[in-house]
């Protein structure tokens, strides 16, 4: 953690604002240009604290863009966190805000009922991709696939069969992992 | 003529994602509808703290993402969506930039409370997540030496991967209703899985290029329905997100 003058936290904050609105199908989808941004041009972070960065959102309970933060506090601390949050966060909601009330006074028009019904196709598809490329690096791992493929078969089981809150699989998951079985 | 007869029967289901809410009454914004559609009790937040706490909690269960958590807290516990809207609301919030469930937290709060809704329903999701994850990162270096915590982590990711793969196999179910049909939701579904999984294009790309696609074709698929519909008024009423998918007709 470091700290960086007001000047480049100012930077910072107008770089997200940017990137915000170029943030289509999530925060993500941005990440290679942070990475340019904190790593090669700044040198704020190394390459390596990029990863971690990611690496911990995803570890943490929460949505995933929260390694927006991380990298802003790993270059200037907590000033650092918030303007990278509050800088990808404030121009893709306040639109989100006006689309989504738009769509909504023309509910029934045959424009509106096309754009949800044609897109929950491609939705449904990139959500089975997700899982495939989250499930990946477990299950390539060889001394720990078998483990890894109970533990998703068993998820998927208990998710579709029960209506067991989420927070206990998890818990199982860790359990499991940290005795070394998964 | 578009907004004929069939547009208006879809209104009166209330299962379109744009009509979750029960009307709210002191919004200027939004002007009243002039046909009152009857209201289907059904559960909903209380307040807008109600929110808060909800999405706080979901939240705080979402290791690896929250998506499925939230449709598993949302929809499957507490029923404050269907399946279907889940998925509409899902899939506007991927086409807008920014953060999906950030989107989706917005949109669900905005329908029951306006701006405070949104604002409460972006806080829960954020908030303690953010002090959580802020917290772990200053101690990050101390916790990454032992091996029982680097082997929770991956304990936890598997789930999360599980979580995900059960939510794909549900949002699959709501495209029985969907007006494209079987063959085109399966032909635009593949192409974006194997976009993504295989072939690793942007996905920016693939939400804009295949999102135009999808909505394209679903506007054709609504003309016919619609054409149909004024040549066959018997049948004009049949189509229903919970029917068989339209596209079983000729």
């Amino acid at each position: 953690m470091n700290t960086l003058p007001v000047g480049d936290v100012l930077d910072l904050f107008v770089h997200f604002l940017m990137l915000s609105l170029l943030s289509i199908g999530g925060a993500m989808s941005t990440a290679p240009e942070m990475q340019r941004y904190f790593v090669v041009e700044r040198g704020w972070i190394g390459e390596t604290d990029f990863s971690t960065a990611i690496a911990l959102a995803q570890a943490a309970p929460g949505p995933n863009v929260l390694f927006v933060p991380v990298l802003g506090f790993q270059a200037a601390g907590l000033p650092g966190a918030a303007a990278a949050l509050v800088g990808i966060l404030l121009p893709s909601t306040l639109l989100s805000l006006g689309v989504s009330r738009w769509g909504a006074r023309r509910r029934d028009t045959a424009l509106v009922r096309a754009f949800t019904a044609g897109l929950a196709p491609v939705t449904v598809g990139l959500v089975f991709a997700t899982s495939w490329l989250l499930a990946l690096p477990f299950v390539s791992a060889a001394a720990h696939r078998n483990g890894a493929l109970l533990l998703i078969a068993l998820t998927v089981l208990v998710t579709l069969r029960t209506r067991l809150a989420p927070i206990w699989m998890i818990l199982v998951g860790a359990a499991l992992g940290a005795a070394g079985l998964a | 003529m578009r907004a004929g007869s069939f547009s208006g029967t879809i209104s009166l289901l209330s299962s379109h994602p744009f009509s979750l809410a029960p009307p709210r009454m002191n919004d200027p914004a939004t002007p009243r509808p002039v046909v009152q559609r009857p209201v289907i009790p059904r559960p909903h937040p209380a307040s807008p703290l109600a929110l808060f706490i909800a999405f706080s909690l979901l939240a705080l269960q979402g290791f690896g993402g929250v998506l499925a958590v939230a449709q598993r807290e949302l929809v499957d516990r507490r029923a404050w969506l269907t399946r279907t809207e889940f998925v509409e609301l899902y899939a506007i919030a991927q086409m807008l930039p920014g953060p999906n469930v950030v989107n989706l937290s917005l949109m669900i709060g905005d329908r029951y409370f306006g701006w405070r809704g949104a604002l409460a329903a972006i806080a829960g999701m954020l908030l303690a997540p953010f002090l959580i994850v802020i917290a772990l990162a200053a101690s990050y270096e101390r916790l990454a030496e032992f091996p029982a915590v680097a082997g929770a982590l991956r304990g936890m990711g598997a789930v999360a991967a599980g979580l995900i793969l059960a939510m794909a196999f549900k949002m699959l179910a709501t495209l029985r209703g969907n007006l494209l049909g079987p063959w085109l939701c399966a032909l635009l579904g593949l192409t974006a899985l194997v976009a993504i999984a295989v072939l690793r294009l942007p996905l920016a790309w693939i939400v804009i290029g295949l999102g135009l696609s999808g909505w394209g074709l679903a506007h054709w698929r609504v003309a016919v329905l619609d054409a149909q519909a004024r040549l066959c008024p018997a049948s004009a009423d049949t189509p229903t997100p919970s029917d068989p998918a339209p596209g079983a007709q000729p």
